[in-house]
C-alpha cells in the first residue's frame, strides 16, 4: 500500500473514492417527541483498498454512522440530510431493490456482537451459504462447495466441521470468522465493521485482526473499522477519522492521529489510556490523566463546540460557534478553532 | 512463587482451589468440566493483585469461588484467620460482606428499577444494619464519595452513563465496609476517557480507605497500572505470579509472553501490520 501512507500526494484526488459522504446528518425522535442529532454533517471518503478507522466513544454516533450508510436505522432514526456516494450511486436515493443488491453484496457489515448476528437454530454453513444464496443464482453444489470454500479461508484447518456446527458450539472467535465469511460471500468492494472485536479478548482480537488483514490484501478490500479503541487501529488503519458527540473532529492518517493528534479532544483521548507495557516502569499507583466530565449526551447539545465542556483549551469563540474543519495539511483535518476553525 | 509480604501476613491466601462443573445434560454421561485445577494465590492487605487471563481461563470462576458464592470441589480459602471455604452457609452470611464482587456490566448487575440511593443501600437492608435514616444517609454519603452527582441519587441506573453506573455499582460494593474487592473486568466495557476515571477512583479509594483488591482482567496495560503484584491463569492454572515489573519485565512463561505480546505498543512506535 504506497497510497494511505505518510503525505499523501494530491494526485489522490484525482482518483474517484470508493465511498464518498458528504454532509450527512442523522437524528432520532426520542420517546417524548424531541429530536436528537445523532450525526451532525460528516464528511469524509474511503479510497478502493483501504481502511478507514473511526474511533468514538459511547455515544459519539459512530454505530448510527454505519446503519446510517447502508440505511439500517431504527424506525425513529431518520437521515435529515447528505450524500452517500458509493461506486458513484447515491445510497440516500436508491430504490429499495437496488439497495438489496448492494447490502451483502457489494458492501458487507459485520457486526459487534456475532452471537446476536447469527441464528441459533440453523447450522453456521446453512448461513454462509444463505447469504451466496440471496445474491447469486448457483445450483445447489456449487453452492455448497463455494461455502466450503468461503469458511475455509477463515477457517483453514476445521472448514468441514465449523459448517456443520451450530453457533452455539462455537467460540466468540468463532463465530466472528464465520461472520467474516459471510461478509465476504459476494466479495464486497467495501466492508463495514462495527466493533467486530469488542466482545473478544486481545489474544483472539489480535488473530480476527490479522484475518482482516490477510483478506484484504488477498481481495483488494476496503474497510469501515469502527471501534473505542485506538489500540484496535494502530496497525490496521490507514487512515482514522474520529467521531465526537456526531461531529468528525479529526481525519488523517493513523500515524498522525494516533502518533501526534491535534484536536484536543483526541489528544486527551489518547493521554487516557495506561502507560503502554514497554515503557512500563514501576506499578506507581499514579492517576492517570482524564478528560473531565461525561461523555456527551447529545440529547442536551448546546450551540458551540460540543467538546467546549470538558475541553481543557477552550476559548471564548467556542461556546459561541461551531468550528470548521481546517486541513493542517493534505491528509490532515481538524475541527477546532486552535487551528483557526 | 515466593511473594512479598511487606503488610504482614496475607488478607486472603487461596490453596489448592479445584472447581469442576458438572457437564451439560446430553452431552455425556456426568462429564464435568475442570474450571480450576489448582489455584494457589494469596493477596496481600491494602494490595492489588491483578489476575489476567484469556477468555474461559478460569476467571470468573476463581472470582465466584473466592467470594463464596460458587462452591468449591476442594481446596480451602484462608480469609479472616478461617477457613471460609468450610462454612456452611449461615456462617457464610457473617463473611460475604467483607468480599464484594463489581462485575463487568453494570447494566446488568444493577436492578432497573430500583433508585441509585436504594441500590447503595440495599446490602445495608439485606444485612439488616441501621435504620432507614441511617441507611439512606451512608448510600448518599457513598454515592457523593464516588463521585455521583446529588441530583441523580433518586434515579434508575437507565439514567446512568456507563461510566456512572460502574461508580454506582463501586458504591453498592462498598456499603458494607468490605475488605476486599473483587474486580469482575470491571473496567473492561467502559470506554477509555471512562476507564481512566474509573481507575483513578479506584486507587484513590483504596488509599484512603485501606481496600484490597483482586482486580481481574484481560487488559495488561491497566493490570499492570493499577497492580502491585499480576497472577497470569491459563486453562484454571496459576502460571506465574509475581510482582507486576517481574511480570511485565522478565515473563518467565509461554502464556505470560503470549498475552503480553497481544497487548498494543506505544502507538508513535507501532508500524502499520500491512502484509505486502
Amino acid at each position: 500500500m504506497e497510497e494511505g501512507a505518510g503525505e499523501g500526494p494530491p494526485q489522490l484526488h484525482l482518483m474517484t473514492p470508493l465511498l464518498e459522504v458528504a454532509n450527512l446528518a442523522v437524528a432520532y425522535t426520542s420517546r417524548t417527541g424531541g429530536e436528537v442529532a445523532a450525526i451532525a454533517g460528516a464528511s469524509f471518503e474511503v479510497r478502493a483498498g483501504e481502511t478507514l478507522g473511526v474511533l468514538g466513544e459511547s455515544g459519539s454516533g459512530k454505530s448510527t454512522l454505519a446503519a446510517a450508510l447502508l440505511r439500517l436505522l431504527p424506525e425513529n432514526g431518520k437521515i435529515q440530510k447528505g450524500v452517500v456516494l458509493f461506486e458513484g450511486q447515491d445510497l440516500l436515493q436508491a430504490e429499495p431493490r437496488e439497495l438489496e443488491k448492494i447490502r451483502g453484496g457489494r458492501v458487507a457489515l459485520i457486526f459487534q456482537e456475532p452471537a446476536l448476528a447469527l441464528h441459533p437454530m440453523l447450522r453456521v454453513g446453512q448461513q454462509v451459504q444463505d447469504v451466496l444464496a440471496a445474491h447469486r443464482t448457483l445450483p445447489r453444489r456449487a453452492l455448497r462447495e463455494r461455502t466450503l470454500e468461503l469458511l475455509s479461508s477463515v477457517f483453514p484447518a476445521d472448514a468441514e466441521r465449523i459448517s456443520s456446527s451450530y453457533s452455539h458450539q462455537l467460540s466468540g472467535g468463532q463465530r466472528q470468522r464465520v461472520l467474516i465469511a459471510q461478509a465476504i460471500a459476494c466479495e464486497p468492494a467495501l466492508i463495514i465493521a462495527d466493533e467486530p472485536t469488542a466482545s473478544l479478548d486481545p489474544t483472539t482480537e489480535q488473530e480476527i485482526l490479522s484475518l482482516f488483514r490477510t483478506l484484504q490484501q488477498k481481495f483488494r478490500l476496503a474497510m469501515i473499522l469502527i471501534t473505542h479503541k485506538p489500540a484496535v487501529l494502530a496497525g490496521l488503519a490507514d487512515r482514522v477519522l474520529v467521531l465526537y458527540a456526531g461531529r468528525v473532529v479529526e481525519i488523517g492518517p493513523t500515524e498522525t492521529v494516533l502518533g501526534s493528534p491535534h484536536h484536543p479532544y483526541t489528544q486527551a483521548l489518547l493521554g487516557c489510556l495506561p502507560p503502554p507495557i514497554e515503557s512500563y516502569a514501576n506499578c506507581s499507583k499514579t492517576n492517570l490523566p482524564v478528560i473531565a466530565g461525561d461523555s456527551a449526551n447529545l440529547a442536551l447539545l448546546a450551540t458551540g463546540c460540543q467538546f467546549e465542556p470538558r475541553c481543557a483549551e477552550r476559548m471564548n469563540i467556542c461556546i459561541k460557534s461551531e468550528p470548521a474543519t481546517v486541513g493542517l495539511s493534505n491528509t490532515h483535518v481538524v475541527a477546532c478553532f486552535k487551528y483557526g476553525g | 512463587m515466593l511473594l512479598l509480604h511487606e503488610n504482614g501476613p496475607p488478607l486472603l491466601r487461596a490453596e489448592n482451589l479445584e472447581k469442576r462443573y458438572k457437564g451439560a445434560r446430553g452431552r455425556g454421561s456426568g462429564e464435568s468440566v475442570t474450571a480450576l485445577g489448582g489455584v494457589s494465590l494469596s493477596i496481600c492487605p491494602q494490595t492489588t493483585l491483578a489476575l489476567v487471563g484469556e477468555s474461559g481461563s478460569g476467571k470468573s470462576s476463581l472470582a465466584l469461588c473466592l467470594a463464596c458464592l460458587e462452591p468449591l470441589t476442594s481446596g480451602c480459602i484462608w480469609f479472616g484467620g478461617r477457613d471460609i471455604a468450610a462454612l456452611d452457609e449461615p456462617h457464610l452470611r457473617a463473611v460475604r460482606p467483607q468480599i464484594q464482587l463489581v462485575f463487568q456490566d453494570p447494566a446488568s448487575s444493577l436492578s432497573p428499577r430500583l433508585t441509585a440511593t436504594e441500590i447503595v443501600s440495599e446490602p445495608l437492608l439485606i444485612q439488616q444494619r441501621f435504620g432507614k435514616q441511617e441507611r439512606c444517609a451512608r448510600a448518599r454519603g457513598l454515592l457523593e464519595r464516588v463521585g455521583i452527582p446529588r441530583e441523580k441519587a433518586g434515579q434508575t441506573p437507565d439514567e446512568f452513563s456507563g461510566g456512572q453506573r460502574q461508580r454506582l455499582a463501586i458504591a453498592r460494593a462498598l456499603a458494607l465496609e468490605p475488605k476486599l474487592l473483587i474486580l469482575d473486568e470491571a473496567l473492561s466495557a467502559l470506554d477509555c476517557s471512562m476507564q481512566a476515571q474509573i481507575a483513578n477512583l479506584l486507587l484513590e479509594l483504596q488509599s484512603s480507605l485501606g481496600l484490597t483488591y483482586l482486580f481481574i482482567t484481560h487488559d495488561f496495560p491497566m493490570a499492570a497500572h493499577l497492580a502491585d503484584e499480576i497472577a497470569v491463569i491459563d486453562r484454571g492454572k496459576i502460571v506465574e505470579m509475581d510482582a507486576s515489573r517481574q511480570i511485565v519485565r522478565a515473563p518467565k512463561h509461554d502464556v505470560t509472553r503470549r498475552l503480553l505480546a497481544a497487548t498494543p505498543g506505544s502507538f508513535a512506535t507501532t508500524p502499520l501490520l500491512r502484509v505486502v
